[in-house]
């Protein structure tokens, strides 16, 4: 044979191979129990997480429902929005255009890297959010830019959009995610996790009735996420449309009455206690809430030293001033002390316990009846009642009134206020009222202080005969017909004497319609505005004012009325921070509301009887 | 009397390559459940295709395998040696660039990865080597000769770098020397140097070589990064259950879960698609194949032919061994293919060129 005969004993290698054999045995075998340990053992287990891999529930968010004013008119909408959101399968392939992302969708790189460190967890179907509520211009640098980004999915999302911006921004509220506090309380059990829930205003209150159901999809997708085909789809359901007593034409009046001023405005039907305008300035435009609102923000938001998230209306108390005068008259009244032939003497200064008190008028003003103590609004002259009456009855009216209690509105975060009494003060200071201390609260100054709104109340009230409702931005019909009836009674009456009633309205339409009166500017001809201005110094240590406005001294101006006299059916009150006299500033707004509301009405019952009406005749009804 | 021809078609072992095939099989249908959704190539261009084409050149490079005596294959064992050591050259100067390492030599349409190739060159040169040697036990010499010859490819391959390609030589080497006769004491103080090796190597190591390790360890520490093939790898098959999902219907396969799936992860499609009956199918013909195989070197004609199969088996052991346990999660992730069932014609050409020195040496296993 040709070929090199190689070396032919070889038993040395047959008898190592059997070793070799019994390794590869081992192999086979170890082999074999991995596979039957997977396949077998494990295989349930396995095939759950197959199925998890492939099955992806996608959330359909449900739109909120739609607030609307007292005729329909939208207030709060929806928008379509989109999130942009990134697959984790594909992170891999966008890390490199990373900066490319982030200076194409104006966003940072640190966020960037942070957002997509912050869902580097399982599960990894969960999609990486990198913006919400994109632009136009995002959505076609996505599209210019697909091939570099895979995995870039834009989903639709309803997004909360407040039509009027700032306007009526305290009374709708706003949205934001669902805090940890809240998902825990039972008020919030059909909310889950990053839900945007209502967190003011109307949105908090009525949350429930707003809020839609989500629906889902699921989905078969593939690895890049990308869905392959839809399994099953339960659409969302949209929550219902809620329906405000606010009257939209009334809010803009109100709204621009206010100009650049502070300060708040409300009006509601005494007849019913509904809410037809609620303003609060300065304000904030709700729609910088309905995407996540960054900490800056936020921070922004709630430190700005003018507080613009405080509604006003409702959650501030200030010296009512003169305002309070009315509810003075009323205790004079019915406990007897005032009568229709009870006069005083005005020198422009009274000595009261020792202590000088000044009216507002230096010169006096000489002889006035209780009619011109409230037409001039007499300093003097409630000073001497307030002495007379003493705190404690004074507190009596003042609460039976609603003034110091809150009033029960359907809008979160409301503030009693404060009426004081000789029990309060031993309460709260551990020290007996001082009968001094009194006479600051005859004429709305002192520890007196009222929430806008109490003092609508209270003058809707009185201009009802006694009749007190509690007010409200949403009818109980509305709730009846979203299942959410109550079965609180909104009246509280309040027993006066006819006589006691009849005074009092004859007073505050002479505050508005005769000569010399204080509140003459919110006259309108033809509709018998009755009122009462208020004007509170302000008191530098005074809680209610805001610290960086302690340079601003200028008075706090008021402003409450009602209309018409003899047939009530708005009410109002208007309150100006730093407004001066409450006749120049704060009597103007309700002004403009009345005239709107007048105008209406007047529309409504058609041009005829419009011409047949005689120039300041009363009889409306 | 028979004639020659004749008697090598009664040598000829045809229930190793009818095992082998039969593999081959399942190979081509996975891939084409594997790729069935990519678009794009003409029909004939299709990997389940191409892999067609390849197994076909297999066998015609086994059957030119066979015809050539091993004895004469062996001869000429520094022509191919140093072709092997040329292409490795090659590689690294005009070699592409695939994931990180350059393995890759474009031959026309057609991609090589010259590794695969080395593997067989390092079995013959061994085996011509340790053939020779006529002492009971090797010297220390030897055993320096012997790693000499699988180092310096190793090292080529190292440079690439790829690892786990390199990884595959060892194997042999270590089986030539077990084989050849290394002594107990050698075997013990190995043992030792190795561990201190591992040591010593895991500061070498890239990062992402240790971090393929820290994920074989504890893959769902990382299940996005580095643990995602390991996971997605033991769905895949722990889904598959005992009769599988059926072929093409594999959701791991078909939504693109399962990473590498027509080549280092075809096991898993099997797993996920056949179920437990298709995997130890296939486990079940390895064994057949490699049983089969130490059974032809134990009944060789000679030492070069004891060598030459248990290199064969060497190589095809480690990547049976490894690729599956790297599927069902008892061996790290390193990108070797399954022999016969990863789609890729390197692969495929040099598995069957193992199997045919397998053949040859059962084939002239008389002497006469």
């Amino acid at each position: 044979m040709e070929l090199k005969d190689f070396y032919t004993d070889k038993k040395f290698q047959q008898a190592r191979i059997p070793y070799i054999q019994a390794a590869a045995v081992l192999a086979f075998l170890s082999l074999f129990f991995g596979l039957w340990s997977l396949q077998i053992l494990k295989s349930s287990y396995y095939q759950e997480l197959a199925e998890k891999n492939r099955i992806r529930s996608i959330a359909l968010v449900a739109p909120r429902g739609k607030i609307l004013d007292r005729k329909g008119q939208i207030i709060v909408d929806n928008r379509p929005s989109f999130v942009l959101s990134l697959s984790q399968e594909n992170l891999s392939n966008i890390e490199k255009s990373l900066p490319l992302l982030a200076s194409g969708l104006k966003l940072e790189m640190d966020f960037l890297q942070s957002q997509i460190q912050k869902y580097r967890q399982p599960p990894s179907y969960i999609p990486i959010i990198l913006k919400e509520d994109i632009t136009i211009e995002d959505i076609s640098f996505i599209e210019a830019h697909r091939s570099e980004f895979p995995g870039l999915d834009m989903i639709p999302q309803p997004r909360r959009f407040y039509r009027e911006g700032e306007m009526a921004a305290h009374l709708v509220g706003y949205v934001g995610e669902i805090s940890e506090k809240q998902l825990s309380s039972s008020e919030f059990s059909y909310s889950k996790p990053g839900d945007l829930v209502g967190k003011a205003g109307v949105e908090r209150t009525y949350n429930q009735i707003l809020t839609g159901i989500d629906g889902q999809k699921k989905v078969v997708v593939d690895s890049r996420g990308k869905e392959v085909a839809t399994l099953e789809t339960v659409e969302p359901v949209a929550g219902n449309d809620l329906r405000l007593t606010i009257d939209l034409d009334l809010q803009h009046a109100a709204e621009s009455a206010f100009g650049e001023s502070s300060g708040a405005a409300i009006a509601l039907d005494p007849r019913s206690g509904e809410v037809l305008a609620l303003v609060s300035r300065p304000a904030y435009d709700p729609n910088r809430f309905s995407s996540r609102i960054s900490r800056a923000d936020w921070e922004d938001m709630i430190n700005d030293p003018s507080r613009p998230m405080q509604n006003r209306a409702i959650q501030s108390r200030f010296p009512p001033g003169s305002v309070f005068k009315v509810i003075m008259t009323t205790a004079g009244l019915q406990e007897g002390i005032l009568t229709p032939d009870y006069t005083d003497y005005c020198t422009g200064t009274t000595v009261i316990y020792g202590h000088l008190f000044h009216c507002h008028k230096k010169e006096g003003h000489g002889r006035v009846d209780l009619h011109r103590a409230i037409v001039n609004s007499c300093n003097v002259f409630f000073y001497h009642l307030g002495q007379k009456l003493g705190i404690d009855r004074i507190a009596q009216y003042a609460h039976a009134l609603g003034l110091g209690v809150k009033t029960g509105v359907d809008l979160p975060g409301e503030d009693s206020g404060l009426v004081p009494s000789s029990e309060w003060k031993r309460k709260t200071y551990k020290t007996d009222w001082y009968a001094g201390e009194t006479i600051s609260v005859s004429i709305g100054q002192g520890y007196v202080a009222l929430t806008p709104i109490q003092t609508a109340r209270a003058f809707g009230g009185l201009a009802m005969g006694g009749l007190l409702m509690i007010p409200h931005v949403v009818a109980p019909d509305e709730l009846k017909k979203w299942g959410k009836a109550s079965n609180i009674s909104y009246e509280n009456r309040v027993p006066l004497e006819e006589q006691t009633l009849d005074i009092i309205s004859q007073g505050l339409w002479g505050v508005v319609n005769e000569g010399g009166g204080t509140g003459h500017r919110a006259a309108i001809a033809g509709f018998d505005v009755c009122g009462k201005t208020g004007t509170a110094q302000v008191i530098a240590k005074d809680k209610t004012v805001s610290r960086e406005a302690k340079a601003d001294f200028k008075d706090n101006a008021w402003f409450v009325g009602y209309a018409s006299k003899d047939a009530p059916e708005i009410a109002a009150a208007a309150f100006v921070e730093h407004g001066g006299h409450g006749g120049t500033t704060a009597a103007p707004i309700v002004h403009d509301i009345f005239q709107v509301y007048y105008e209406k009405k007047m529309k409504s019952k058609g041009p005829t009887q419009l011409a047949l009406k005689q120039p300041g005749s009363n009889g409306l009804q | 009397m028979l004639t020659k021809t004749a008697l090598y078609f009664r040598d000829f072992d045809w229930f190793i390559l009818l095992l082998a095939l039969m593999i081959c099989i399942v190979g081509i249908v996975e891939i084409h459940s594997a790729t069935q959704f990519q678009k794009g190539d003409k029909l004939y261009l299709q990997p389940m295709y191409k892999q067609i084409y390849w197994i076909a050149l297999g066998l015609l490079l086994l059957i030119l395998v066979v015809s050539i005596d091993y004895r004469v294959i062996t001869e000429n064992v520094p022509y191919l040696y140093v072709l092997a050591i040329l292409a490795l050259l090659a590689v690294l100067v005009i070699g592409q660039r695939v994931s990180g390492s350059k393995s890759w030599i474009a031959l026309g349409a057609f991609k090589i990865q010259p590794s695969e190739f080395v593997k067989i060159a390092i079995v013959v040169t061994l085996a011509r080597f340790l053939g020779e040697i006529r002492t009971e036990y090797l010297s220390g010499r030897d055993i320096v000769r012997a790693s000499m010859i699988m180092g310096l490819p190793f090292g080529l391959v190292i440079l690439q770098p790829d690892l786990g390609s390199a990884l595959t030589f060892i194997p042999i080497l270590i089986m030539g020397l077990f084989l050849g006769g290394l002594r107990t004491k050698w075997i013990l103080t190995s043992v030792i140097l190795f561990t201190l090796g591992i040591g010593l190597g895991w500061y070498n190591l890239k990062e992402y070589q240790k971090d393929r390790i820290y994920t074989f360890l504890n893959p769902e520490s990382d299940p996005l990064g580095r643990g995602y093939h390991a996971i997605q790898s033991k769905i895949a098959v722990g889904s598959g259950g005992i009769f599988g999902k059926g072929i093409a219907q594999g959701s791991q396969t078909n939504l693109g879960f399962l990473p590498e799936r027509q080549t280092d992860f075809i096991f898993s499609v099997i797993g996920e698609e056949m179920g437990l009956v298709g995997t130890l199918g296939v486990l079940v013909c390895y064994f057949l194949i490699i049983m089969r195989s130490i059974h032809i070197a134990q009944t060789a004609r000679d030492k070069l032919g004891i060598y030459v199969a248990m290199g064969a088996v060497s190589v095809l052991l480690f990547h049976i061994f490894e690729n599956i346990g790297m599927v069902v999660g008892i061996m790290p992730i390193t990108g070797i293919p399954l022999p016969w069932l990863s789609y890729g014609g390197s692969s495929i050409l040099s598995t069957f060129v193992l199997l045919g020195l397998i053949i040859n040496v059962r084939m002239r296993r008389y002497i006469n």
